[in-house]
């Protein structure tokens, strides 16, 4: 059982507020990752669910029983640091007993979990290795043992994957996800990795100066991000934000129009907006098409041939700037004028407070 | 060979000597006979007699007068360079003197005693140890206890400093309380205040509380050394955080992370004030001094001092106890050196 509950979570320090109250509810078994900037509070929440540190407000419970006030080591958790904090002077086994030894577990019971976590990870052949002999991606594994042999009601991961190499980091990656499977155990995942968080998590929350944008699920998210935020945060390569006025809200959707020859009419309930609002209109790289005579004429400023796709750089008629994947290796070598057409479906529209204007009800359709 | 050679002869100047070669070793060998000269004539000192002591000019080196066995004496005779009257010059064994009148005998013929004036007479000497320089007062004169009593104020202090002054700083570098950098800022501040200005105090303190002519009364008022706070404070400071909420999260209680984390990786750090607390203790005289009053206490550098009387300093014995009292230290920068650099760079202390 690994049922965690945030009721109102705050953490000031001094004048400095960091957390404004954070409601969550994370079910057992299942993988929250937690996306932010950096300074977004990611990390002081999981201390503080770790119990490394306490909430100035707010409760946290794990099963239902209050723990804000308990210990670090009585809530039954386990963590993963971002430097490993694997401890320098021991061997992997003697790191990976300490926990153990620590609630005075029978010799021969530390024995069978030690090799039995190492079994699991593979790190059997370095046992009597300190740290510092050991790579950075046996570390990780190493700190990841280190959590698995308590077998906590939870797991708490700070940004694992942040000092490894990028080859190194998408097979730690897969790992932790088949560790994920097969344990079957709470995992909180804190990472500024939007990679890492789309291909791992169960949900997602989106974090901003201390507050949750949005949670969901990772696709979700992507395809309906509740505010601008959440819309330029998530998706690689950024999502466009063109700023845009309304010309006409009809029952089903919402004109806009804009420079360069800019017209559209996304499928939204614009029943709160009215023509002559500014909005902003996002756009995902990949949604852009290029076009020989219809849509929005663009000055091209840089093409990104990559392979499979090429990225163009773009500048709008009033100089807002645009990106483009296209597919394939199209003869956009050069710069120059261009046009992009899109699909009114695709479109994300946010109304000026940066809210999403809310799709279409399946009964309006 | 050949690479020590070579790096003896290079020069700045190739082949020729550049001015600067030769300040180097007028420097370099200045400083060598500087810093080792005292030292090598104490030690060469100390196996001196109490006459080659007083002796002008003074030698570097012990002599001993030599010494034969002659057949019909017990004991081995003092030899003598002699010249007789015939200006002939022999080599006589002296059986005794009354006044300034030598009885002498050849060795190669003993049954004939000559009668000598002192005055034409030249010891014979060969290099040799007065090695009851050390004997007698290490048998005799109790100096073995003083070595004992040395050795246990150094390594109970040091033992005690180690463990109170890790926790010290251990307390003033991962946990955060208010006035904690005030507390740090009164304990390096006491750095400035010399033993000679609290010596009067302090005496009463260690009178009160009953330490006084007792060990104890020596090892507790100096285990709590702000140079040692400070030194392993900063130190303490470099081990991360992470390895500290690792260990909380590890069931681990605030003594077991004192103890089984933070202790061991500040080992380098311990050696350091290890080092500085075992010469730091191995050499006080005043407090000792202060504190000691019967003579089975004493500590070697208060039983040196016993030499030096009122009426008469008995040189030799100072001069060989010194050299006793020197060695433990100079061991310890022998094998310790790396870690005493380090220790000094560290922390700007010494």
């Amino acid at each position: 059982m690994g049922q965690i509950s945030l009721q109102g979570i705050q953490r000031s320090y001094g004048a400095l507020k960091v957390l404004h109250g954070i409601d969550l509810e994370i079910a057992d078994g299942e993988f929250v990752v937690l996306v932010g900037p950096s300074g977004c509070g990611k990390s002081t929440l999981l201390r503080l669910i770790a119990g490394l540190d306490s909430p100035t407000g707010g409760r946290i419970s794990i099963n239902g029983t209050d723990v804000t006030k308990v210990s670090a080591a009585a809530r039954g958790l386990a963590m993963v640091f971002q430097s490993y904090a694997l401890y320098p002077h021991m061997t992997v086994r003697q790191n990976l007993a300490f926990g153990l030894e620590n609630i005075r577990l029978p010799k021969a019971e530390i024995e069978s979990l030690t090799a039995e976590a190492a079994r699991m990870l593979e790190i059997e052949a370095y046992l009597d290795r300190r740290p510092g002999q050991l790579s950075g991606g046996q570390k990780q594994r190493v700190a990841i043992g280190r959590a698995v042999v308590r077998n906590p009601t939870a797991f708490l991961l700070d940004e694992p994957l942040s000092n490894l190499d990028a080859e190194l980091r998408i097979s730690t990656r897969a790992e932790i996800a088949a560790l994920h499977k097969r344990l079957a155990t709470t995992m909180i995942y804190v990472t500024h990795d939007q990679i890492e968080a789309m291909t791992l998590a169960d949900r997602f929350v989106v974090m901003r100066s201390g507050k949750i944008e949005q949670v969901g699920k990772p696709l979700d998210l992507y395809n309906h991000p509740a505010n601008l935020f959440v819309a330029g945060f998530i998706g690689a390569p950024r999502m466009n934000l063109i700023e845009t006025v309304i010309s006409e809200v009809a029952a089903h959707s919402v004109t806009v129009t804009g420079p360069g020859g800019l017209a559209v009419a996304v499928p939204v309930d614009g029943s709160a907006l009215k023509a002559g609002d500014r909005v902003t209109l996002g756009v995902r790289p990949h949604d852009l098409a290029a076009s020989e005579d219809k849509g929005m004429a663009v000055n091209v400023s840089l093409v990104e041939a990559l392979g499979p796709e090429t990225v163009v750089h773009a500048a709008m008629a009033d100089g807002q700037k645009l990106v483009a994947v296209l597919s394939g290796q199209g003869a956009r070598s050069s710069s120059g004028n261009l046009r992009f057409s899109m699909e009114g479906a695709k479109l994300h529209l946010f109304d000026s407070q940066g809210q999403r204007v809310p799709d279409l009800q399946d009964s309006n359709r | 060979m050949s690479g020590v050679a070579s790096f003896l002869t290079r020069r700045r100047g190739g082949k020729a000597w550049h001015w600067t070669d030769i300040v180097t070793w007028v420097w370099l060998i200045g400083g060598l006979v500087i810093m080792f000269g005292p030292a090598i004539w104490l030690t060469a000192s100390s196996f001196k007699s109490p006459a080659q002591l007083a002796e002008f000019p003074p030698t570097v080196l012990p002599y001993v007068n030599k010494q034969v066995t002659v057949e019909g004496h017990e004991k081995p005779l003092n030899l003598f360079t002699v010249k007789m009257a015939d200006g002939t010059t022999r080599q006589l064994a002296e059986v005794r003197r009354i006044g300034i009148v030598a009885q002498m005998i050849d060795p190669a013929n003993p049954g004939e005693v000559i009668k000598i004036n002192i005055a034409e007479r030249v010891p014979v000497r060969e290099l040799g140890l007065a090695t009851e320089n050390y004997v007698t007062p290490l048998q005799q004169n109790d100096f073995l206890l003083y070595l004992r009593n040395s050795v246990f104020v150094t390594f109970a202090a040091t033992i005690i400093t180690l463990l109170t002054n890790s926790m010290a700083a251990f307390a003033l570098s991962k946990y955060k309380f208010p006035g904690r950098d005030l507390v740090l800022l009164i304990i390096v501040g006491t750095l400035m205040v010399p033993l000679s200005v609290v010596l009067v105090p302090l005496y009463s303190v260690v009178n009160a509380v009953g330490l006084f002519d007792s060990l104890w009364g020596i090892i507790l008022p100096t285990v709590a050394t702000p140079t040692g706070v400070f030194l392993l404070r900063q130190y303490m400071l470099t081990i991360p955080d992470e390895l500290l909420d690792a260990a909380r999260m590890d069931n681990a209680t605030e003594w077991q992370i004192y103890w089984r984390i933070v202790l061991p990786l500040a080992a380098p750090a311990l050696a350091v004030l290890a080092i500085f607390s075992v010469v730091w203790r191995w050499n006080d005289f005043l407090w000792p001094l202060v504190v000691l009053s019967r003579k089975e206490l004493y500590t070697l550098q208060v039983g040196l001092n016993t030499y030096a009387g009122e009426l008469n300093v008995q040189w030799h014995y100072i001069l060989a106890m010194t050299v006793v009292t020197m060695i433990p230290v100079v061991l310890v920068f022998v094998f310790l050196q790396k870690f005493i650099t380090s220790g000094i760079a560290g922390s700007g202390l010494k």
